[in-house]
């Protein structure tokens, strides 16, 4: 999983596709997973990373990953 | 000291649809490499450009379209007596005909133009496009011209539902059954007339390309543009630059294939699965060409340098995410100037 390398994305986590026009913002988990991905982090990298800083349910944290990481297909984020 | 330019320039409409006129000012006034006197040309008194005194020096009245080239050859005339032009740059559709028409007769009192050749302006046309692009290798939807309603019933052994129905100028409504089609069909005809083009349906995301050509094969500035905001006249009101190798790439090919001189808007539908349609050839700047200027490729100040008779180096790069917003803004004028316009035919 990578995002696209025209995509920009700002500290804030605001995104922008210059091929589309589309942008979106995320919070600021989202964000953080967004910084992870940037830096070619694998999807169990990004587990291991947010089960250290915050305390929370590995099975349901896989499944949010799962299901943001399939948006960011849809809107042409990731590759 | 900067030599004064005389440009004028029509389409000074800047209601819900926009003229290009007061964006094309604008970005020529935006541009320090020459000095401008601006005259603009006015259809209608209430057209609120005329009243932008920061932007238009004088206006003078100009005949609508239908009056043919004599008229406005002598009026243009009459101008000229009053102020000298050295150019006019047309940005209305209808009136580009009568412009193309009287391009070399202006070049004998010293007026230059940057336009087209009657041919290319033909051969985009909204009722031969689809031929044009079967010539010349472009994507563009499959379309009937129909020139009486009975035409329609036998449309569909061609065409599948939706369709949309588009009129020759302007308009264009979808229609996803032959009741819905007939009833656009009526509409249309009654505001615009026949022929109606009945064009292929085809889904996407709609870009619209900004592009100047310089006559001889050469794209000097493209730029795409994504509307953000529609208007329920489906105009942009707000709209983003775009980073897409491909569209830059078809607008070139446009260029460069028909030689095309001047200024033109290509409206393109981008399938899903990233094909680019071409919907439609405007064959002047588009009333959001200021943003050329502000993503850093100024085209009307361009064409008055290339009409001028200036070499333009073709732009390498451009600023992707640039957006416009349209606003509208209450112009408080008195009577007098509108007095001045509408009886005298000048301000």
């Amino acid at each position: 999983m990578r995002i696209r390398k025209n995509i920009a994305v700002s500290d804030e986590g605001f995104l922008f596709n210059p091929a589309t026009g589309d942008s979106f913002s995320t919070n600021g988990i989202g964000s953080e997973i967004i910084s992870l991905l940037k830096q070619d982090k694998s999807t169990s990298e990004i587990i291991e990373e947010i089960s250290k800083n915050y305390d929370v349910d590995r099975l349901l944290l896989e499944r949010d990953l799962d299901e943001f990481t399939g948006l960011l297909k849809d809107y042409s984020i990731l590759e | 000291m900067k030599k004064q330019i005389v440009i004028a320039v029509t389409a000074l409409n800047a209601i819900d649809s926009p003229g290009p006129g007061v964006a094309v000012i604008r970005a020529i006034r935006d541009c320090k490499d020459f000095d401008v006197k601006i005259i603009g040309l006015s259809y209608e008194a209430l057209e609120p450009g005329l009243y932008m005194h920061d932007l238009v020096d004088r206006t003078y009245q100009i005949p609508y379209p239908s009056g043919g080239t004599d008229s406005l050859y002598a009026r243009l005339m009459y101008i000229h007596e009053q102020e000298k032009l050295d150019l006019i740059i047309p940005n209305f559709d209808a009136e580009l005909y009568n412009f193309i028409k009287l391009r070399d007769k202006l070049k004998e009192l010293g007026i230059r133009t940057f336009l087209p050749e009657l041919n290319q302006f033909e051969a985009r046309d909204k009722m031969k496009l689809f031929e044009f692009g079967q010539k010349h290798g472009f994507l563009v939807p499959e379309d009937k011209i129909l020139h009486e309603l009975r035409e329609l019933k036998k449309m569909e052994d061609d065409l599948e539902y939706p369709i949309v129905v588009k009129g020759k100028f302007y308009d264009a409504v979808i229609a996803r059954s032959y009741d819905q089609a007939e009833k656009a069909f009526l509409k249309i005809m009654a505001k615009w007339g026949l022929p109606i083009i009945m064009q292929e349906f085809v889904k996407g995301t709609e870009i619209n390309i900004a592009a100047l050509g310089d006559g001889e094969g050469n794209a000097i500035s493209i730029i795409p543009m994504r509307k953000l905001y529609i208007t329920d006249k489906g105009k942009a009101w707000a709209g983003i630059t775009l980073e897409d190798d491909k569209l830059v790439e078809l607008a070139r090919k446009f260029i460069e294939t028909t030689k095309w001189r001047g200024g033109c808007e290509l409206e393109v539908m981008l399938t899903d699965d990233g094909k680019p349609y071409i919907m439609e050839v405007n064959p002047r700047f588009p009333a959001w060409i200021y943003l050329t200027a502000g993503a850093g490729q100024n085209q009307p100040a361009s064409l008055v340098k290339m009409a001028m008779g200036e070499k333009v180096e073709p732009f390498k790069t451009y600023e992707v995410g640039k957006i416009f917003i349209r606003y509208a803004w209450d112009l408080i004028t008195d009577i007098k100037e509108f007095q001045l316009i509408s009886g005298n035919g000048e301000l």
